[in-house]
């Protein structure tokens, strides 16, 4: 056989022209379908009472309000969970101790609760009816349908962004570098920027990107905990409901065509951080890997 | 165990544990708390009252379908992405994304859009007499939405890394097409797959802002269990809705524990030392 073999290799499987033009085909149209009709739609309903409309209902007062509140949720939840996300990483799978991996699993649930049963929980901590509540009341310290109570919510939702995409790196990643850079004098911070931030980075910048996303587009456990007050507690993804609700559709989506765009340009950074190498070590690297058990 | 020396375990924990007990625990704690308060007497009527049982129903049924089609869909996007090229591939590799990116509200309302019957998909299946905005059909495809990336993104990489040299041998012993994909390729995909199965589905039965605006929210066909959720404290019914939210929680952590289990089953198959 040997010397028959030509320089072609057989196809591999599923590579027959009529098969794989007909997968990519179908493939192609339901992705069409279902997901970039939806991103069409929202730019098309945007403008479908044109352009003055769009206008109006981005600079009406409330609209503004709203985009003020969720810029300035996301400025306060996303350094907070990236500090906290850090902190985690760096005790995690620099150290070992007893109960680390289930320590995981807590950092984690956030992501399998649903957003309304996470906005409950809040409005049984902070509510009236709730552990901390008739206190804070007494104090005059308003947490729940207020602005505090949409941080916190937030921040619930997007507790395990930054930390998920941290601790598979840095687990992989090792502590030899950091061992040595102690060990020749250099102190814990200083580690920690010169020695670990570098490696760290994009996949750090990754993890701010996705938490930034959800906190700006979180819409059930903040509905819960915001009370939807007009032109002070409503976020952006409240103010789209309220507009839609209200039979302005147009308003909605122009609301809406904001946080597409946002989302769009979410996906440009996702990529843009992927080629330099982010979110390419997948979780949880946390299942003994074979170099941990020989240590 | 070997001594440790690098510094900083005492604030990077004491941070993590903080925060973790402030901002994750407390809240669930509470809930779990005022739902275990009620006695188990009233907490059984509660979340057994056939308001509540159609309400899981028509939940879990949608989040089955809509787990089932992402199976098919996703195992399919993933080998066209990792096994064909053709013009635009990066853009649609990026583009499964969209559905983490885009906020849930605003899936929501564009899905309602295309679907109610002058939508621009609506309005055609409504000539073969399909309603699919405000019927249990309008709750599975905003599922099918929001939970599309996670099958796609958990096959993906190890279809990538799947050893050509396994379908080599299989072809050179004369296997079909068909026959490799279902006996060699297939069976090393099946952890993958389970894991994004479980993560897809814990996701569609949470998923709360892309549903309400297409479901319809019509109690004992169209309200999912978030909704009825919401429904019980906008009544300030707060009893209930703990009860009926600590279900939900239940759910989560049963997943969770199926999610991790498949997870680590999964990567015994990918981790390489």
């Amino acid at each position: 056989m040997g010397a028959t073999r030509t320089g072609r290799k057989p196809p591999r499987v599923g590579d027959q022209p009529l098969f794989r033009r007909m997968l990519i085909g179908i493939v192609l149209v339901i992705v069409a379908l279902l997901i970039v009709a939806p991103l069409v739609v929202i730019g098309v309903e945007a403008f479908s009472k044109g352009w003055a409309v769009y206008r109006d209902t981005i600079s009406h007062p409330d609209t503004l309000h709203a985009i003020g509140l969720t810029v300035f949720a996301a400025i306060v939840a996303v350094p907070v969970n990236t500090a906290f996300g850090i902190a985690a990483a760096w005790s995690i799978t620099k150290f070992d101790f007893w109960g680390r991996r289930f320590l995981l699993v807590v950092i984690e649930i956030p992501f399998s609760v649903s957003p309304i049963v996470a906005g409950v929980a809040y409005l049984f901590v902070y509510g009236l009816q709730g552990v901390f509540g008739p206190m804070l009341d007494e104090y005059g310290i308003k947490i729940l349908f207020a602005i505090p109570g949409i941080i916190l919510a937030s921040m619930f939702v997007t507790a395990p962004f930054v930390a998920r995409e941290l601790i598979p790196l840095m687990q992989a990643q090792g502590r030899d570098l950091e061992e040595a850079a102690t060990s020749l004098g250099a102190s814990g911070w200083r580690t920690f920027f010169s020695v670990t931030l570098p490696n760290i980075k994009w996949a750090l910048l990754y993890g701010v990107v996705l938490c930034n996303a959800r906190v700006m587009g979180e819409f059930g456990a903040v509905s819960v905990v915001s009370g939807n007050i007009r032109g002070q507690t409503n976020t952006l993804p409240l103010h789209i409901e309220l507009l839609y609700h209200d039979y302005q559709a147009a308003g909605a989506f122009a609301a809406a065509s904001i946080l597409a765009l946002i989302a769009v340009f979410t996906i440009i950074a996702k990529v843009a951080l992927e080629r330099q190498g982010a979110g390419r070590v997948r979780r949880p690297a946390l299942v003994a890997s074979p170099a941990e058990k020989t240590q | 165990m070997r001594r440790n020396v690098l510094p900083g375990l005492r604030l990077s924990l004491g941070v993590t544990l903080f925060y973790v007990g402030l901002i994750v625990v407390l809240p669930l704690a509470a809930l779990v708390f005022k739902a275990a308060s009620l006695g188990p007497e009233d907490y059984w009527r509660i979340v057994s009252s056939s308001r509540a049982l159609a309400s899981y129903r028509v939940t879990v049924l949608s989040a089955l379908g809509a787990t089932i089609f992402n199976l098919f869909f996703g195992l399919a996007l993933a080998w066209v992405l990792t096994r064909y090229r053709f013009p635009g591939w990066r853009i649609v590799d990026a583009m499964v994304d969209l559905p983490f990116a885009l906020p849930t509200a605003v899936a929501g309302i564009a899905l309602t859009a295309l679907f109610t019957t002058n939508g621009w998909f609506g309005s055609i299946l409504a000539d073969f007499g399909i309603k699919v905005a405000y019927t249990p059909l309008g709750i599975m495809i905003a599922m099918c939405f929001t939970s599309l990336p996670f099958i796609v993104r958990t096959v993906q990489p190890v279809l990538e890394d799947l050893d050509p040299a396994l379908e080599e041998a299989a072809q050179s012993l004369g296997g079909s097409d068909w026959e490799i994909f279902r006996k060699v390729i297939l069976p090393l995909l099946t952890p993958a797959l389970l894991a994004g199965v479980s993560l897809s589905f814990a996701r569609s039965l949470g998923e709360f802002g892309a549903i309400i605006f297409i479901a319809g929210n019509q109690p004992m066909s169209t309200e999912i269990t978030a909704l009825l959720v919401f429904i019980r404290l906008e009544e300030y019914d707060y009893q209930a809705a703990a009860a009926i939210a600590s279900v939900l929680l239940i759910a989560a952590f049963v997943m969770l524990a199926l999610t991790n289990w498949m997870q680590s089953r999964a990567l015994r198959y990918t981790v390489r030392g």
